[in-house]
């Protein structure tokens, strides 16, 4: 039940995405969702549709997963839908009281729509493909730089590795006190609002008991084993870029360009 | 009255690259009064069997009964049954909440609906079962004990809803042997005296010989072995090595004198049986000299 969240979750694969550098993927995304908002042609959407379907494809992932990753955010894309369909000025193509639609409004809501969609998905993308210790390393890498502004780039990322590595334990550590608490008779699925708030201490209390425990102990094996923080370490694994990295920047950059042409120049 | 497990399957994460079948095809029945162990290696599927017993997991495929009720149908009648089958998970002591002791132990008892008389009488009668004094730790903050204290806490509120069947994942792992000691002797004691059924999960060999009357060995997510655990351990030394089990350490000890010539019952259950058995060996064996 509670692993059957997606959004966000890694999916092992070989596929061109996955043997990307993640500092690539993560330009690559940032630069595409920027180009997402350039499209605002009918054309232009079309082209960061097939380009989103063509990297959907490359990545090799079943397709439900990714209509997994839109499922909790149903309610924001229908909820903007709706906003842009009604709230538009122009031609009325139906009226019922106060509330119009006109053909601008249709318009706008498809293209708000679909630009969601495409967003999301994309984004999904990367973190589908790219496994999280890899992915903050490669945030590690590029905040790098700002370091001498005194942005803490090795304990930012850090922070992330260990946030995301216990997201897993403290799930199963959720569903396995579930359990103990469901075997001794308690009840967390029925029952009114603030009823089934309260069934939720005997299972909160000692979650948190479990993670600062947790936090405890794990400071102590790190400070046993000398860490200390970015200063000169080393790491197992080093990043390197590949013929891969530079085809996906490419192609980025063409499609990023292209849709900025349409849309100021053309 | 029994728990009746038919061509049970369990695979966990269904259409993920993470699928893991835990349990293949488990056919079993557990009836009532028995003291069943159940062994394994590590991942051998033994936390899976044991969270169908009382519904926490429904099958893949197959079907679970508890005294007659599908465990895999969402009914008050589930719900029933699942007070019937108390679980006390591995390191129990995890899932203390509560303000104080004996708050903690009534929490499963006033989950089933009984009257603050007679909680406070079970949460008496649980609290001595664990060999902890109710004056003295009653109002005390669960938080505030050691870890084998915790654990007796959490055994008692699974004591203190009475339930038919007491199943026990791992109950002594990182406890000392006396807190092992006691919680093994209150728990045979309700064996006999209340004629409950118990199922142990344990690594140890020797508590499970010790007590229990029937063993099941899992490998691989499939029962290989289920029957009278000195029997098991006389005839198929072999199937329990490779399962990574073994036998007992006493077992281990007189199979090895007989097989050195020493003529040595080797069907033993505790070390004090043992002594005797090789005291009357040696015995016996200088008397034919």
């Amino acid at each position: 039940m509670l692993t059957d969240i997606t959004l966000g979750q890694y999916f092992p694969g070989h596929s061109f995405l996955h043997k990307l550098d993640p500092r690539a993927k993560l330009v690559a995304t940032m630069i595409f969702i920027v180009a997402i908002f350039f499209a605002d042609s009918f054309e232009a959407n079309v082209i960061v549709g097939v380009f989103v379907i063509f990297s959907l494809l490359l990545s090799r992932l079943p397709f439900k997963l990714i209509l997994k990753s839109l499922k909790p955010l149903w309610i924001i894309i229908v909820f903007t839908m709706g906003i842009h369909i009604f709230t538009t000025p122009g031609n009325i193509v139906w009226e019922c009281s106060f509330f119009h639609i006109t053909d601008e409004g249709l318009a706008r809501g498809g293209l708000m729509t679909a630009r969601l969609v495409f967003l999301i998905v994309f984004s999904s993308l990367l973190t589908y493909t790219t496994s999280p210790i890899v992915l903050t390393d490669g945030i590690e890498h590029l905040l790098n730089p700002f370091r001498r502004f005194g942005v803490p780039a090795h304990e930012l990322a850090m922070m992330m590795t260990i946030a995301l590595r216990f997201i897993p334990t403290l799930l199963e550590e959720t569903d396995r006190i579930m359990k103990a608490q469901t075997a001794r008779g308690a009840n967390f699925t029925s029952g009114s609002l603030i009823q089934r708030g309260r069934n939720m201490i005997p299972l909160l209390v000692p979650l948190f008991v479990s993670a600062f425990r947790r936090a405890d102990d794990l400071a102590t094996a790190m400070e046993a084993r000398c860490y200390r923080g970015g200063m000169n370490r080393t790491r197992m694994t080093d990043l390197s870029y590949t013929y891969r990295d530079g085809v996906a920047m490419a192609g980025v950059i063409i499609i990023t360009a292209v849709l900025a042409w349409m849309r100021w120049l053309a | 009255m029994s728990i009746t497990l038919t061509d049970v399957s369990y695979t966990y994460g269904i259409g993920t690259p993470f699928e893991k079948t835990a349990l293949r095809d488990v056919n079993l029945e557990i009836r009532t009064g028995e003291f069943v162990g159940i062994i394994g290696h590590t991942g051998s599927g033994k936390s899976t069997l044991i969270q169908h017993l009382n519904g926490l997991l429904r099958p893949t495929t197959g079907t679970v009964m508890v005294d007659g009720v599908d465990v895999a149908q969402k009914s008050k009648e589930v719900m029933a049954m699942r007070h019937k089958v108390g679980m006390v998970f591995q390191y129990p002591e995890h899932q203390l909440f509560e303000e104080t002791i004996a708050k903690d132990i009534a929490f499963g008892p006033h989950n089933l609906g009984l009257s603050e008389e007679v909680i406070a009488e079970r949460v008496k009668e649980a609290m001595e079962f664990v060999g902890l004094d109710y004056d003295t730790f009653a109002e005390r903050s669960p938080f505030r004990l050691s870890g084998g204290q915790m654990r007796r806490v959490a055994i008692a509120g699974v004591i203190a809803m009475h339930p038919d069947y007491l199943i026990l994942d791992e109950p002594s792992a990182g406890l000392d042997p006396r807190g092992r000691e006691e919680i093994f002797s209150g728990i045979l004691k309700w064996h006999k005296d209340k004629g409950i059924t118990v199922i142990l999960v344990s690594h140890n060999m020797d508590d499970i010989s010790r007590m229990a009357d029937r063993l099941i060995v899992l490998a691989d997510s499939r029962i290989i072995l289920d029957g009278p655990p000195l029997d098991i351990f006389e005839t198929r030394q072999d199937m329990l090595r490779q399962a990574g089990v073994g036998v007992p350490p006493v077992t281990e000890v007189l199979q090895y004198l007989k097989g050195r010539g020493l003529s040595i019952c080797d069907k033993v259950r505790t070390v004090d049986e043992a002594v005797q058995y090789v005291y009357d060996g040696i015995r016996g064996d200088s008397h034919a000299h």
